[in-house]
This record gives structure tokens, C-alpha cells and sequence, in this order.
């Protein structure tokens, strides 16, 4: 039952990373991603390659995984920025798929849908329980330290740019601001969490392939951000905690109804994962912390 | 080689103008509603289930089962429309695309409580292959390409020719003008989101009839669809039927080149192309 429950707060921790990337892009920027899940499996593929077959220490292939995310999301916005945004939307989608395409088939790259098994773990798995309490620590401490890179960034004159966008680029471009460059910064640097928050999960789990990586955890990211607060850094991160109490308590509502399948227990989940998504953009759209107007500094005239 | 091209192309026509159907669908919602409905996919399962219960479990013969799968698909679109994503008008297109998104989940998801992951082969008999020479087309391709046929021209008639397909046209190109000039803009929204919505579920069917039923079918259509739509110029009719003929084509033709796996991601690699070099597509509008 500890395990148990170590094992879902460290999910947490890397759907609170997700959160953070989405919470840059969708709701610093605007910028809806809905191929997050795409990015997450770049980096997990990147740090396993890189250190399971390219004998690469960990920390390299972080790394390795972070920059590939940063030049992906690079890469996919440069044909979509100067459109409109649900150009950009259906351009994430697709990417998503590509990626789980490439990543089923290009067998010599990527070991295809047999995946990647033993990917090498942080600290030695031979501690039992004290792995699972260090990969907690380790994991709660980066989703808490990019929580605050984000609110920081949020805060910056950097993040104010980019809200000005948000709301309206075209007197953001008017105001001399940089429109289609912050737009990509915005994008890539998210694009970079969510990878490696991909290559964590991937190290953590020990096990790399396409089937993990489902459009359904896009969608889990948008309801953990959508729930917790748009825009705001510490309701994403709280958002992503709620969003896998959420899903341990639709695990068990399922396996409590008598006389269901389990492929309809699972039907029924992603039914329920839906229907509050739905449901929290109608009614409390803003989430259960929304984003603070920042206050104008004091006038000095 | 060189008939191996043909055949390539006569393949490509065929399910290009299947394809067409479903891309109709979405372009036309996104022409009046003014936003991506990410359901179309689910939508499009949703039709191939209705034409299947309709034609197994109640024995109907196909043309009517098509008849089932275009209203079913029809219904839940508008139930969906009026439930989930209309309420947001005010949030903006991309909310209402996030929301289209959660109800495709659960749409798909439905279907799948209901009739288990099992694929769901309709009730057609085998029949030999028609050949021309080194060229052959199954009965079953030439059934489903006159039927997409048909339907456009269904379509055309009734956007050319009606009241009803006027106004959707004129509020399509302007919404504030047609306004004025007495279009009643909540019918003109139900009849699109039913007639494309019921579009969707027949290009789902028309796929399903070529192998068979499974919760995924809609979701494999939809990297096409948007291609299909992207290339044509998003909102644009004659360009989604135009934009799905080329990308039915240039699927069969890469499939000689590269692994068939990869068909579903030359849809996207269309995308970006198109995007980055005319971004309004073929007929489209402006698209900043």
C-alpha cells in the first residue's frame, strides 16, 4: 500500500511537470499544444537511447532529451506561428501521431512497438522502497523547482510580453513587441519540460514504448491544468495532483460496478476523464486558483 | 511499374473520394461555426457502428443502413454541439476545439462500452475483382466510391439550389451580413453540425464497409480529414473535395515508396508543407 502510493505521487510529480509545460504554453501564451504527449515521448526515447545503447550517464541523457524537446517544438512552430491558433492545434495533433508512427516502426532506431525494456534507472533499483522514496524526492523536487522557473518567468517582463500576446497580438505587435519569436520561445521551452519530464517518467518506469504514449495523457494535462488554474504556475502543479486523484478514484468507481467488463471499467474511466473536462471548462473555467492580474508597479510621476 | 502507378492512382481516387465525405464534414463545420471539431473522428466511428447495428443486427440492406449511420452520427453531433462546446461560444474557437477534443474521448469511449474493441466486419458478399487489363477494383470499391459520389452531388444540389444551402452559404462567408438579411443563425448552425456531423458518420461507415468496425476507425480517418481540409483552404468545400482527392492519391503513391505503416503521417507531412508554403490552401481564405 506505501509503494503503492509512493508510485502515484511520483506520477504525480511528472504530470505536474506536464502541467508546467502546458501552463507556459496554453496558458502563458496561448498556444494550445495538443500534442503534448508527442514531446513527452521524444524525451523519454531520447534519454533511454541515449543512455541504455549509447552508455551515456544519466544526467547527459536529461540533457540530451531536454534540447531534442527545445529544437522539436522549435521545429513544429516554425511553419504554424504566423497562422492562426487552431492551425497550430491540429498541427500538435498530427505530430503526436508521427511520432507514435516513427516510434512503432523505425525498428533500428527505436526498437519499435516492442519498445525499450531495462531503461537505465537514476539510482539503483536494488534500494526497494528507498528507490521509489529517492525517485519521490528527486521527482517532487524538479516539479516543484520548474514550478517556480515558470512563476518566474510568468513574472519576468518576458511573461508579461507573452500575456500581452495572449490577449491580443496584434497590439502586442503594435507595442513593439516580438510576437512570433516569444511565441516560439514560449513553445520550445515547453516543448523542452515536457520532454523531459517524458525522460524522468522513462527512467523511473524502466520501460520506453509507442503504446504508453496515447493521446489520452494530453487530455489528462489539460484537466489537470484546466482544473488547477490557467495561466497560474502553482494551480497547474496542484492541478496535476488532484488530476491522478481524480483517476485512482475512477479506477476504483469502475471496479466497483458489478458486471462490467474491464474493457468497459476502462471504457468508462476515459468516458469519466472526459465528461470533467467538459463539465470544469463550463463551469469553473478559470480553475480552483486563477491567474492573478499582476499589479501595475507605482507610478513614479 | 509504370501500371503499378495506375493502379496506384485508380486506388487513390477511389479512397480519396471516400475520404472526401467525413472532410466535407468537418470543413463545412468549421465554415459556420468558425472551429475545429476535434470529435470528427469519433463522429465518423460513430456512423460505422450505427450502419453496422443497422445492417447485422436488424438486417437492413445497406443503403438504408447508410441512412442510419448519417443520422446517428447526425444526432450525436448536434447533442454534442448543444450540450459541451456551444455553451463556450464566448471562450473562443480554441476552447471549443479543447472541448470538441474531451467529447471525441468520450464518444469513442461510449461506443467502446458498448459493443467491446472486437472489430465488426459488415455483411457483404466476396466478390471477384474487376480487372481492365493489369488493373483490378473490387465491387465493394466501385459500390462505395459511387455512393461518396452521389452524396456530394446530394450536397451540391442542396447548397446550390435551396433556401436552406444559401443561407448556410451566405453565413459561412459572412455571418453579420447574412444576419441582416434575415438568416436565422441557430438553424443554419443545427443543420450544419447535423448534415457534417452526419457526413462524418458515413465516410466512417464507407471505411468500415472496406475492412471493418472498431472504435479506432474514426481516429486512423483523421490525420487525412484535416489534411484533406488544411490543403484545400479550411472552410472551403470544393477545396476539402479537391484537398481529399490529392491526398487519397498521394497516400497510395507513397505506400509504393515506403513502408504502408507510414500513409497516415503523409496527411501530416502535407499539412506542414501547405502550411508553410500557402497557408490559405487551395481556396481557402486568408488563414492569419
Amino acid at each position: 500500500m506505501v509503494n503503492y502510493i509512493i508510485f502515484i505521487l511520483v506520477v504525480a510529480g511528472v504530470y505536474a511537470l506536464l502541467a508546467q509545460s502546458l501552463t507556459l504554453s496554453w496558458g502563458l501564451a496561448g498556444l494550445v499544444n495538443l500534442g503534448l504527449v508527442g514531446f513527452f515521448a521524444i524525451g523519454a526515447y531520447a534519454s533511454a537511447m541515449t543512455t541504455k545503447w549509447g552508455g551515456w550517464p544519466i544526467p547527459l541523457g536529461l540533457l540530451a532529451a531536454t534540447v531534442l524537446g527545445l529544437f522539436t517544438g522549435f521545429i513544429v512552430t516554425i511553419s504554424t506561428l504566423r497562422l492562426r491558433d487552431d492551425y497550430l492545434a491540429i498541427v500538435t495533433l498530427g505530430f503526436a501521431e508521427v511520432v507514435r508512427l516513427v516510434a512503432s516502426n523505425e525498428i533500428w532506431l527505436t526498437g519499435g512497438t516492442d519498445g525499450i525494456a531495462g531503461v537505465p534507472s537514476i539510482v539503483p533499483r536494488a534500494w526497494g522502497q528507498g528507490y521509489h522514496v529517492t525517485m519521490l524526492a528527486i521527482v517532487s523536487v524538479l516539479a516543484i523547482a520548474t514550478c517556480a522557473l515558470v512563476r518566474h518567468l510568468a513574472a519576468s517582463p518576458w511573461g508579461r510580453a507573452l500575456r500581452a500576446v495572449r490577449e491580443d497580438q496584434v497590439v502586442a505587435a503594435v507595442a513593439g513587441k516580438p510576437v512570433i519569436r516569444l511565441k516560439a520561445q514560449a513553445f520550445s521551452i515547453a516543448a523542452a519540460i515536457a520532454a523531459l519530464a517524458g525522460a524522468i517518467y522513462g527512467h523511473y518506469t524502466s520501460y520506453v514504448a509507442p503504446e504508453i504514449y496515447q493521446p489520452l495523457i494530453t487530455i489528462y494535462v489539460f484537466l489537470a491544468v484546466t482544473a488547477g488554474g490557467v495561466g497560474r504556475p502553482a494551480g497547474a502543479f496542484l492541478g496535476a495532483y488532484l488530476l491522478i486523484g481524480f483517476l485512482e478514484l475512477t479506477r476504483f468507481m469502475a471496479e466497483i460496478v458489478p458486471g462490467v467488463s474491464p474493457v468497459q471499467a476502462a471504457a468508462t474511466r476515459e468516458i469519466l476523464v472526459g465528461l470533467a473536462l467538459i463539465l470544469l471548462l463550463r463551469l469553473k473555467p478559470n480553475g480552483i486558483m486563477p491567474e492573478r492580474n499582476q499589479k501595475a508597479p507605482p507610478s513614479t510621476a | 511499374m509504370f501500371s503499378s502507378i495506375i493502379q496506384a492512382l485508380l486506388n487513390g481516387l477511389v479512397s480519396g473520394t471516400i475520404l472526401a465525405v467525413p472532410a466535407i464534414g468537418f470543413t463545412a463545420i468549421f465554415a459556420v461555426l468558425r472551429y475545429p471539431n476535434f470529435a470528427i473522428g469519433s463522429l465518423a466511428t460513430i456512423g460505422a457502428y450505427a450502419g453496422w447495428f443497422a445492417n447485422l443486427r436488424l438486417g437492413w440492406p445497406l443503403e438504408a443502413s447508410f441512412g442510419l449511420a448519417f443520422l446517428g452520427a447526425g444526432i450525436a453531433t448536434l447533442a454534442a454541439e448543444w450540450l459541451a462546446v456551444r455553451p463556450l461560444e464566448k471562450s473562443g474557437a480554441l476552447m471549443m476545439a479543447i472541448c470538441s477534443l474531451a467529447v471525441g474521448i468520450v464518444l469513442e469511449n461510449m461506443v467502446r462500452f458498448a459493443f467491446g474493441n472486437e472489430p465488426r466486419g459488415f455483411n457483404v458478399p466476396l466478390m471477384r475483382d474487376i480487372r481492365f487489363g493489369d488493373l483490378r477494383i473490387s465491387p465493394q470499391q466501385v459500390e462505395n466510391f459511387a455512393v461518396a459520389l452521389l452524396l456530394m452531388a446530394l450536397l451540391w444540389a442542396a447548397l446550390n439550389l435551396t433556401r436552406m444551402g444559401r443561407a448556410m452559404r451566405a453565413t459561412a462567408d459572412n455571418a453579420d451580413l447574412a444576419r441582416l438579411k434575415g438568416v436565422q443563425p441557430g438553424t443554419v448552425a443545427a443543420i450544419t453540425v447535423m448534415v457534417g456531423g452526419g457526413l462524418a458518420g458515413i465516410g466512417g461507415m464507407l471505411v468500415a464497409l472496406d475492412t471493418a468496425a472498431d472504435p479506432l476507425t474514426g481516429f486512423r480517418l483523421i490525420l487525412s480529414v484535416f489534411a484533406a481540409a488544411v490543403l484545400g483552404g479550411l472552410g472551403s468545400i470544393p477545396g476539402a473535395v479537391l484537398g481529399a482527392l490529392i491526398i487519397g492519391m498521394v497516400e497510395e503513391l507513397t505506400v509504393l515508396l515506403l513502408a504502408p505503416n507510414y500513409r497516415t503521417a503523409i496527411g501530416f507531412a502535407v499539412i506542414l508543407i501547405v502550411l508553410t508554403v500557402r497557408p490559405s490552401g487551395l481556396f481557402g481564405e486568408r488563414a492569419g
